[in-house]
C-alpha cells in the first residue's frame, strides 16, 4: 500500500514538483507582501508552508529517505500553532481598529 | 622564642592594635584605648630588644620570609623582613620612642573625644614605619613609605574641623607624593637593571657598576628622600604639619618618619657610593637646608614652629653626613636627634597643655617655677641639641662637623654657623618660655605622670645617648659604627683622618662659640617682660628671613598660579571652545542621521515584509555567490 503511494509520487518527475513548489511559494510570498487583507495574508503564509511540505515529501520519495517526512510533520504542527496565534491576532485587530486591513496597523511609523 | 616569630610580631602588634582600636573606637574610653595602644607598642619594643639580644652582628643579618607575594615570570617579590644592624637600630628607635610617645598621648589626648581614633592611627603609623625599616626589598619599604605618608596626612588633619589644618594635611600629602614619584622611578630603574628589588641582591650586584643609570637612580631615590625628610625644595610641608597634635609632631615629624629618607639612603649606601655626583648634590642640598631652616627658626614665635624648623635644619645635617659618605654619623645623629627632638616636642606639648592650648611664645615666660619637671627636661633637651659638651647632640653633631672639616674648612664654617643659629634659637625659645615674667593669663599647671614620665626617660637618653657611639677621643670605640658596618657596606669606606689636636681644636672652637651664643641669647631674651615682634619695622633682609624666605609665596607664584591659569584657560578655551562643540556636533550628527533613517520606518506591514524578503534574498544570493 505505502509502496504504491511512493511509486505514484515517483511517476511525476522531480523537476515538476520543484517547479510547482516554486510557483506556490512565490504566489504565497507575493500575497504576503502585496495583499492588505490580513486573512488573505495568513492564507498565503499557509500556502508557503505547504509548498515547502510538498517539496520535502517529493524529495523524500525520490531519494527513498523518510527523514524529510518527519520534518513535514513538525512543520504542520508548528503551522497549526502559528495559525492559532495568527487568528487570535486577527480577532484582536478587528476589535481594536475595526478592520482587517493590515496597513491600519501603522502606529510604529517613525 | 623563635627569632622569625619575634620579627613578625614587631610590626604585627601595632597593626593588631590599629585594627582593634579602629573597630572599637566608639566603645573604648581614652584610657582603655591608650593603654592598649601603649601596651602593644611596648610589646613590639620588647620583641625588638629580644631580637637585638639574639642578633649576631658578624653574620651580617638575615631575611625572614613571611609570604610569597608577587611571583610573575622572573619577577619575584616576597613579603619578607630584613633583620640586620640597620633595621634593628631603626626598630629600637621607632618602638622605644614610639612607646613613650603613646604613653604620653594618654595624658595629652585625655580630653579629646576622638582619642581612640587617634591611637588607632598612631598604631597604624607605627606599623607602617616598621614595615618601612624592616622590609627586605624596595617594594615592602615602599608600602611602609606610603603608609607613613597616609598616617601623617590623617594625623596632621586630626582636628579636621579647622580648615587650615586640613590644608596643612593636604600640603604634606601632595609634597610627599612628589617625592614618592622619585622613589617609584628609582625602583623602576633598579628593577630594569638588576631584575630584582631585594636590597641584598642589588647591593651585591651593584659593586663595580659605574654608569649614568646609577646617578639617575640615586638622584630619584634622593628626590624621594627630600619629600619624606623635608629637604629643599620639598621642606615647606613640615612646619605646617605642626597643625597635628603635639605627640604626632614628636613621633612622626621629628623622631621617626622624617628620618625615613636618611634610612633609605643608608640602606642603599652602596649605590650612592657609586654615584659621587649625587653625593655632592646631597651634600649641598643638606647644607643649604640646614642653614635656611635654622635662619627661619630664629624668628618664629610659635613654640612648635621653632622646633619644626629646627627639625628641618637637623635633617639637613644628617644629609650633609650622607653626602660626605659618613653613614654611621648620619645614623648616629638620627638616633640622638630622635631622643632630644622627641623630648623637646613632648616638652613643648607639656607647656601647651599647661597653658590650655597656648602656642605663642610671646604669651609665655617665667614658667620654670610653675612646671618644674617640664622645665628641667626641656632644659636638658635644649643643651643636648645645642651640642653642649658631653651631651648626646655634642657627639653626633661634632662627628658630622669633623667629617665636614675633613672635606673642606668652608663646609665646616657653614655648618658651624648653622650650629650657632641652632643654639641661639633654642636658647631664645628656652628663655622666652621659662624665664622672665609670665606674659599670658592662663593658670599653668604641671602635666600628669603619664606625660612627665616619658619626658624624664627621654631626658636621660638625651644626656647619655652619646655613649652609643663614643669616639676614640673620649675613650670609646665607636660602637654604633662597628655595629652598623655589618648592614651598610658604605660605612666601611668611611675614613676620618684628623689628628687629635685638630679634633680638640674644632671642638674647642665650637664649644666656645656656642657659649657666646648662649650668653647673647640670655642677654636679649631672659629678662623680657614684653616682646615686640612687628615685622614691618624690620630691615629688608631680616624681614625676608622672618617671612620664611617667602618660599611658600615663591611656590605659589611658580606652581599654583600657573596651574590655576592653565586650568582656567583650559576650561574657557579647550573645554568650551573645542571639546564642547565637538561633543555637541557628534550628538547633532547622530540626530540628523536618525532623521534620515526614520523615513524607512513606514509602519506599513507589507513594506516591512517586503524588506524582510529582500533581505533574505540578498542573504541567500551572497551565500551562494561566495561558494
Amino acid at each position: 500500500m505505502e509502496e504504491g503511494i511512493i511509486t505514484a509520487i515517483r511517476i511525476v518527475p522531480l523537476e515538476h514538483y520543484i517547479l510547482l513548489s516554486f510557483l506556490l511559494f512565490s504566489i504565497g510570498a507575493a500575497g504576503v507582501v502585496f495583499r492588505r487583507n490580513t486573512i488573505i495574508i495568513l492564507m498565503c503564509l499557509e500556502l508557503m508552508f505547504n509548498s515547502v511540505n510538498l517539496l520535502l515529501t517529493a524529495f523524500s520519495a525520490h531519494h527513498s529517505d523518510p527523514r524529510a517526512q518527519v520534518f513535514v510533520f513538525f512543520i504542520m504542527l508548528v503551522a497549526a500553532a502559528e495559525v492559532t496565534v495568527g487568528l487570535s491576532i486577527l480577532v484582536m485587530m478587528k476589535r481594536n481598529v475595526d478592520s482587517v486591513d493590515v496597513n491600519q496597523l501603522n502606529r510604529l511609523k517613525g | 622564642m623563635n627569632q622569625d616569630l619575634l620579627a613578625a610580631l614587631v610590626p604585627a602588634l601595632p597593626l593588631m592594635g590599629a585594627i582593634i582600636l579602629a573597630s572599637l573606637r566608639r566603645k573604648l574610653s581614652t584610657n582603655a584605648a591608650g593603654g592598649l595602644a601603649t601596651a602593644l607598642m611596648a610589646g613590639a619594643f620588647v620583641c625588638s630588644i629580644l631580637l637585638f639580644m639574639g642578633f649576631d652582628a658578624t653574620t651580617g643579618g638575615r631575611t625572614v620570609k613571611l609570604l610569597d607575594w608577587i611571583h610573575v615570570g622572573s619577577m619575584e617579590i616576597p613579603l619578607a623582613l630584613r633583620i640586620d644592624a640597620l633595621s634593628l637600630t631603626m626598630m629600637l628607635i621607632v618602638t622605644g620612642i614610639g612607646s613613650l610617645i603613646h604613653l604620653y598621648s594618654i595624658g595629652y589626648m585625655h580630653e579629646d573625644e576622638r582619642a581612640p581614633t587617634f591611637f588607632a592611627q598612631l598604631n597604624l603609623f607605627s606599623f607602617a614605619m616598621l614595615m618601612l625599616v624592616m622590609g627586605s626589598n624596595f617594594l615592602i619599604t615602599f608600602i611602609g613609605w606610603e603608609g607613613v605618608g597616609l598616617c601623617s596626612y590623617l594625623l596632621i588633619g586630626f582636628w579636621y574641623k579647622t580648615p587650615e589644618y586640613n590644608y596643612a594635611a593636604r600640603k604634606a600629602f601632595v609634597m610627599n607624593r612628589i617625592g614618592d614619584v622619585g622613589m617609584v622611578l628609582a625602583m623602576v630603574l633598579l628593577f630594569q637593571r638588576f631584575g630584582t628589588l631585594e636590597y641584598a641582591t642589588i647591593m651585591d650586584a651593584a659593586t663595580g657598576f659605574n654608569d649614568p643609570m646609577m646617578i639617575a637612580a640615586t638622584l630619584f631615590l634622593f628626590i624621594g628622600a627630600t619629600g619624606k625628610s623635608a629637604q629643599i625644595p620639598l621642606f615647606t610641608w613640615l612646619p605646617d604639619a605642626m597643625a597635628g597634635p603635639t605627640p604626632v609632631s614628636a613621633l612622626i615629624h621629628a623622631a621617626t618618619m622624617v628620618t625615613a629618607g636618611i634610612f633609605l639612603t643608608v640602606r642603599s649606601s652602596v649605590l650612592f657610593e657609586l654615584a659621587p655626583f649625587t653625593q655632592d648634590i646631597i651634600l649641598w642640598i643638606g647644607t643649604a637646608t640646614a642653614l635656611i631652616a635654622a635662619s627661619i627658626g630664629l624668628f618664629q614665635n610659635d613654640i612648635k614652629k621653632v622646633l619644626a624648623y629646627s627639625t628641618v635644619s637637623q635633617l639637613g645635617y644628617m644629609f650633609v653626613a650622607l653626602g660626605l659618605g659618613s653613614y654611621s654619623a648620619a645614623m648616629f645623629h638620627v638616633t640622638t636627634h630622635a631622643f632630644f627632638k622627641a623630648l623637646l616636642f613632648l616638652g613643648a606639648g607639656s607647656v601647651i597643655h599647661a597653658l590650655g592650648g597656648e602656642q605663642d611664645i610671646r604669651k609665655m615666660g617665667g614658667l620654670k617655677g610653675h612646671i618644674k619637671i617640664t622645665f628641667l627636661t626641656f632644659f636638658i633637651g635644649t643643651i643636648a641639641i645645642s651640642g653642649l659638651p658631653l651631651m648626646s647632640g655634642f657627639f653626633s653633631k661634632d662627628l658630622i662637623m669633623a667629617f665636614a672639616f675633613d672635606r673642606s674648612p668652608v663646609l665646616f664654617a657653614l655648618l658651624l654657623i648653622g650650629a650657632l643659629m641652632t643654639t641661639f634659637y633654642m636658647f631664645r625659645l628656652l628663655f622666652l618660655v621659662f624665664y622672665g615674667k609670665y606674659r599670658g593669663n592662663a593658670h599653668p599647671h604641671e602635666s600628669p605622670l603619664s606625660m612627665t614620665l616619658p619626658l624624664m626617660v627621654l631626658a636621660v637618653l638625651s644626656v647619655v645617648g652619646g655613649l652609643l657611639n663614643l669616639p676614640h677621643l673620649f675613650g670609646g670605640h665607636e660602637a654604633m659604627k662597628h655595629f652598623l658596618m655589618s648592614a651598610a657596606d658604605g660605612i666601611s669606606n668611611e675614613s676620618l683622618e684628623l689628628s687629635h689636636v685638630t679634633e680638640w681644636t674644632l671642638m674647642g672652637i665650637t664649644t666656645a662659640l656656642v657659649a657666646v651664643m648662649i650668653y647673647i641669647a640670655y642677654g636679649r631674651f631672659a629678662q623680657k617682660a614684653t616682646l615686640e615682634g612687628n615685622e614691618a619695622d624690620m630691615p629688608f633682609f631680616k624681614r625676608l628671613i622672618a617671612q620664611r624666605w617667602r618660599v611658600d609665596e615663591l611656590y605659589r607664584a611658580l606652581f599654583e598660579k600657573p596651574y590655576a591659569w592653565l586650568s582656567t584657560n583650559l576650561f574657557s578655551i579647550a573645554e568650551q571652545k573645542v571639546m564642547v562643540p565637538i561633543m555637541n556636533g557628534v550628538g547633532a550628527a547622530a540626530n540628523s542621521l536618525g532623521d534620515g533613517f526614520r523615513r524607512l520606518q513606514t509602519g506599513y506591514v507589507s513594506f516591512h515584509m517586503l524588506a524582510m524578503l529582500a533581505g533574505l534574498i540578498l542573504f541567500l544570493v551572497i551565500t551562494l555567490m561566495s561558494n
